[in-house]
Order: structure tokens, then sequence, then C-alpha cells
């Protein structure tokens, strides 16, 4: 513009003198037009707010004519309540004690009722003698830029909600959080104390220890198929006199705490009763009578099957054992000269089933380096064979026995407990071995072993 | 913190001269008041202070509850006379701290010996039989545009309404104090000034008033003036030729001089 403005090129064109006719017209755009047409509002007012002059772009946007408002109207009555109140109590203090303000977001009220958001400077003109004489102002259309805040506004008051609401998200998760930790506290807390119970209760089921007998060596082994470690397996060793010794082993129905109460109740029926009368039939009779008054009587019918046996070393190292059994697989002996028999006890019965039981019985001796072996069913019905779908059954048992033997207490159980842990899944049930031998050489007193598993 | 701190208490004048409190409206602070001091602080010991929310004052101990009542505000006096000891003061109340002045008087008769309530309002809604100068709607339409953070009261707004780049001797003392308010404590401010009612409470006044009103105010339109002239038992009214809501800025020496002639029948 200004470059072409210069006028005086002398390469002159028809172009040229249509570009001097527009800016000859700019510049003959008087003062008081730009002021009057100006693109924003302006106006003039006195000390005390009375308007003195308004620019017709003002009085365009109001809907207002001049002379309703020259020396008639002050500057806060073009204003809306909330602008007026703005205006007194802030507008007007600030120029009073600044001599100008800019930018101040106000509302406008128009003619037709409307309003029309603003941005308005003031500076205050001084006398000579710095007496203050009149306020000019410009007034900005923010229509648009009132919308954008508002628009900002809005995205903010969005942004906080969304804040909030993550925040309380956030609160709600670590809540939940807090509460499964407490959970899960307060559940191996549970489970501790219930392994404690059950630890206690376990104690009860077969003995810490097995006592020392002379002329004798004893092992055992025990497992509990069920989580909570409560066997439906038992067995006992216990003194009967100065020379005799009881023990017993059995098998009750099912599993976990309803197999282990009625465990308990058997093993200390069958110590009662063998102090009372140590014949090992008669031990056995009272157990099938406590069972079936305690539950088959009231139509619950319980059982188990056992074997009962008393011992009695004899004082050249022969042993003399009888037995007495209730529906329970047969022992079997590992003879010194490497055989191994069975000891069948037919007639016998399952215990706690019938008012009155028959029991079998029978009677053997061992010889120094023999070993009587009682067991329960877990280790006959194992499960073996690729699929796990053959029992290990009797026949595989004397085998295994007569491929052992001869073997001391220790050995025949140590020879057992692996096979029956190469058995891995198959080995679901309950499983107790009871195993009393003469030891081989110079007969002599060995610790008790016991091995629960 | 000291009272004195916490309501940024300024004190000028004569140590053993009267005591004047002046106390500034909604809106600003105690800047208010610094035309008309000179004139005051020549006899009188002249104390200003900000409210807790306003000016100087420890924003900290702003308080929402508080402030929701003008009881909280009269505390704010109360506690300011009782640490400088002030007894039987004159307090200045402009605006919305004329009926602050009221309670405080009625709270610590024995710290306030006087008022003098320039361009006073005890209530701002017109009513049956009393015009206040605003309709319900109007305060509503004025409260609404605060709460949405309307007007030049956006947090925005607040630095370009204080700068002053061209008059950089004013000083940020004055800038950033000066009708600066956070916009939260604004509308609290705003909102506990336009509905409190206290036309009950102008019979209680026991001390001798000054009432001064303005010749055009459109927030204490003369009516209102009027108005708590003659509630207030032992009062007179002196109508400022001076025009909008604030005559200690538009018309400092008549406000000084008028306030000046009421101290002088104190005596």
């Amino acid at each position: 513009m200004g470059r072409r403005g210069q006028g005086a090129d002398p390469s002159g064109t028809g172009d040229d003198a249509g570009v001097d006719a527009t800016f000859t017209a700019l510049l003959e755009d008087s003062a008081e037009e730009l002021y009057e047409s100006a693109p924003c509002g302006y106006l003039s007012t006195l000390m005390d707010g009375t308007i003195a002059r308004i620019n017709a772009t003002l009085l365009d946007w109001l809907g207002l004519d001049r002379a309703g408002v020259v020396g008639r109207r002050h500057f806060a009555d073009l204003l809306t309540i909330g602008g007026k109140l703005y205006h007194e109590t802030h507008f007007a203090p600030l120029l009073r004690m600044q001599g100008e303000l800019r930018g101040v977001a106000l509302e406008m009220r128009t003619a037709a009722g409307g309003k029309l958001p603003v941005l308005v400077s003031s500076v205050v003109k001084y006398g000579t003698e710095g007496e203050p004489l009149l306020i000019r102002t410009t007034v900005f259309d923010a229509s648009d830029r009132r919308s954008y805040e508002e628009e900002l506004l809005r995205r903010r008051r969005d942004a906080e909600q969304a804040r909030a609401e993550a925040e309380r998200a956030r609160a709600e998760a670590e809540e939940a959080r807090r509460q499964a930790e407490d959970a899960q506290r307060q559940a191996e807390a549970d489970r501790a104390r219930l392994a404690d119970a059950l630890a206690v209760l376990q104690q009860s089921l077969v003995p810490a220890s097995l006592p020392e007998v002379p002329g004798l060596e004893t092992a055992v082994y025990y497992h509990t198929a069920s989580a909570d470690r409560l066997g439906g397996d038992f067995y006992d060793l216990f003194p009967l006199d100065g020379t005799r010794w009881a023990f017993f082993l059995g098998d009750v129905c099912g599993k976990g705490p309803q197999a282990a109460s009625l465990t308990s109740l058997t093993r200390y029926t069958l110590r009662a009763a063998a102090l009372h009368d140590p014949e090992p039939t008669a031990a056995l009779t009272t157990l099938n009578a406590v069972l079936h008054e305690r539950y088959a009587a009231g139509g619950d019918p319980r059982y188990c099957t056992a074997i009962f046996g008393v011992v009695e070393p004899g004082a050249d190292g022969r042993t003399t054992v009888r037995l007495a059994s209730g529906g329970h697989p047969p022992a079997l002996v590992l003879r010194a000269d490497g055989r191994a028999d069975y000891l069948p006890t037919p007639g016998g019965l399952l215990i706690g089933i019938l008012p009155t039981a028959p029991i079998g019985t029978v009677e053997t001796t061992l010889a120094p380096g023999e070993t009587l072996l009682l067991y329960t069913d877990g280790l006959t019905e194992a499960r073996t064979g690729p699929g796990c779908d053959q029992l290990f059954g009797e026949d595989a048992l004397l085998a295994f026995g007569a491929g052992q033997a001869p073997a001391s207490p220790q050995e025949t159980v140590s020879a057992l407990t692996k096979l029956l842990r190469g058995f891995g899944d198959g080995l679901d049930d309950d499983t107790a071995l009871l195993a009393l031998g003469v030891p081989a050489a110079r007969p002599h007193t060995r610790p008790a072993t016991n091995s629960p598993s | 913190m000291s009272i004195s701190r916490r309501n940024n208490v300024t004190v000028s004048g004569p140590a053993d001269g009267p005591a004047v409190v002046l106390a500034h409206g909604f809106g600003c602070d105690q800047n208010m008041w610094r035309l008309i001091v000179p004139a005051l602080a020549e006899r009188y010991r002249v104390v200003l202070f900000d409210y807790v929310g306003s000016g100087g004052s420890d924003l900290s101990a702003w308080d929402p509850e508080r402030y929701a009542s003008l009881d909280g505000y009269a505390r704010d006096v109360v506690e300011v006379c009782e640490e400088l000891d002030l007894e039987r003061a004159v307090f200045v109340g402009h605006s919305v701290s004329a009926m602050v002045g009221v309670l405080a008087a009625r709270t610590a008769p024995e710290r306030i010996g006087a008022l003098v309530m320039v361009a006073p309002s005890p209530r701002y809604i017109d009513d049956y039989g009393y015009q206040g100068g605003f309709s319900a709607e109007d305060i509503e339409e004025l409260l609404e545009s605060l709460e949405a953070n309307y007007l030049g009261w956006s947090s925005a707004m607040a630095p370009v309404i204080m700068g002053n780049p061209e008059r950089p001797e004013l000083g940020q003392e004055l800038t950033n104090s000066f009708c600066a308010t956070d916009p939260d404590i604004a509308r609290v401010f705003a909102r506990t000034t336009f509905l409190s009612d206290n036309r009950e409470d102008l019979s209680s006044v026991s001390v001798p008033t000054l009432v001064l009103d303005c010749t055009e105010d459109m927030i204490a339109p003369r009516a209102v003036g009027a108005y708590v002239q003659a509630a207030v038992p032992a009062s007179r009214l002196v109508t400022l030729n001076a025009t909008g809501h604030c005559p200690q800025l538009s018309a400092p020496e008549a406000t000084a001089e008028a306030i000046l002639d009421f101290l002088r029948t104190l005596r």
C-alpha cells in the first residue's frame, strides 16, 4: 500500500490512477468519519459517567439513538445489572485510582433486550492542573471471545468433573483392593488357625511316635490323601502289661473330618477295650458294639475294618503274635528264609454294621529276621500301570514282599514307601503301614520309627 | 499470626488522637480510602484494614462458613479493635460495611462509639413497602453471573484489570491488592452482601450515626439512605453531591468534610 501510495511512479498506468483515487479517498476519510464508523465503539463521559459523546457504531450495536443518550444516560446505564454492580464496585473505583483500565469484560444491554458481551478500555483525561476532566472509553464486541471463553470454561468444568470421577474411581478401586487384602489376610489367618486345630486333632488320631518294645523293631508309614490331613486310617501300639503289647491298624469308611471323628472314636475304644480284656477278638467285638450303637442303630451306619493284635516276645527270640480281623486285608509276613505269606483271617466282616460281628483270628510266630506287615487298602488298591487303570493288588504285594524278604520292619516300610511314591497320582487314598518284627542277628532294641508323610 | 497481620491493619495519624476505623465494602480493599485518609489523619488516629479474603489480608485465614454471614466480618472488626485496644472508636463503613458496623457496635459497644455509614443499604432487594433498588431476579442474575465466573470476576481477567504498565509508579502493592479478589472468595462475599437483610438491626443502633448517601448511586439509591436515617435512632443524613457508589473516590473532599463535621460534633 505504501509503495503504491507514493503515486509518483513515472511509468504510471491506468491501474495506478484507480489506486490513487482510492488512496485519496482514504486521506479524505475525516477523523470525524473514522470516529463515527470505526469498527469499535467509542464514548466519552464526564467524570460522573454522563455520556457526552458516543459513536454511531456503538449506538448501532445497542440499538439506541443519539438524542436519547447524550447528556441523558450514564455509562453504567448501558450495562446489565451484573455489569452495573461490577462497574460500581470494581470498574469505577479502579479507574479513579489508576486513571485507566484495559480489556475489562462487561455486558451491555441492547434496546431489544439482548445482551452484548464487550471488552471495555477506559482512560481518564486530565487537565493541566492534573484534575480529571473526562473518561474516554472504547468498546469491543466480545461475543465470539465470550463464546470462546464459555467453551473454555465448559471444557475446564468437564475436565474437572472427569478428574473428580477418575479420582473417585481410583479411591473406590483402592478401597476394593484394601478390602480384598483384608479378606485375604483374614483367610490366611483362618487357614493358619484351622491348620493349627487340624494338627492338634490329627495327633489324636495316630500316635506322634511309637513306644519302644523290648525285643521288637517297629516302623510305620502314614499318608493322608485329603488336603486337611485328616485321615480315615489309624494305627497304634501300646503296652498291655509287663510282657505283652497290643497293636492295631484299620481303615474307617469315608474321608476327611467325618472319617476323622470316627477314627478317633475307634482308636480310643480299642485302647480302652484292650486294657479291659486283651483278647484280640474281645477288643474288636467291643468296638463293633460301640460303633453299631453309636451309628448304625441311629440309622447312620458307619464302619471300619481293623486288625487287632497282641504280641508277646518269647525268651528265645521267637515272638508269638495273635491277630483278630474284622474285614481287613490280611497281614503279610516276610519270613527269614525269603518267603512272604499272607495270614488270612477268614470269616471276619466289617465292624459296626451288624449287632454282633463275626471276627476272624489267626496266630503266628515270628522268628528273628521276620517281619509282620499290616497295611490298609490304600496300598493294595493304589492304581498302577501306564493309564493308572490297574490296581496294585494283593498278588503284587505278595510278590513285592517276597522280593524284599528277609527284611527288617524299617527296610520293609522304606521299600514300600519308595514303591508308593512311585505310584504318584495313583495313590489317591489314605494309606497306613505298620511293621513289627524280631531283629535278625543279635536281638537288640532299636528306637521306634515313625514317619508320617 | 496477629490480627493486625491477618487483616493487613495500617495505622496513621497522631497516636493519641481519637480513633477512626475505615472499613471497605464489597469489591476492593482499604485503598478505597486513600484519598480521604490525609484529611482525617491530621487530627485522628486512622485505622485501615482489609477483611479476610480481601486485599492484603491473609487468605489462608479465610473460612467460607464464617464469611458467609456479616457476623463473620463483624468479628473481624471487633478483633481488630480489641488488638489495638480501641475504645469508643468511630467506625466508618462503606456500603455493606455500614451494616457490619451495626453488628460490631452491638457486639462490642465499648469499642465503637459512633458510626458513619457511607452509601449504606440494609437490603438490596425490593420488598413490600421497601425499595432496595434491585429485584430478586436482578440479584439472582448477578449471583449467577458470578457463579459462571463471568463478567470481570474471571480469574483470567484479574491480571488484565490490575495490569497498569503505563503507570508503574502505582506499584505492585496497589495493583496487586486493590480490587483483586479470588473469584471463589468474591462469590461468597457477593452472596453475603447482596442477600443479607439487616433492616431489623437498624433500630438497635444506640450510638450517634452519620448516614452519607450520594445524589446518584444505583447501588444505594437515595430512598435507601433516607430509609436508613429514619430507622437509626440518633442519626442524621447528609447527601453528598457525588455520583456513583464510591463518594470517597468520586468526591473525596466533600466526603472527608462531611465526616470531619460529624467527628467534631462528637467532642
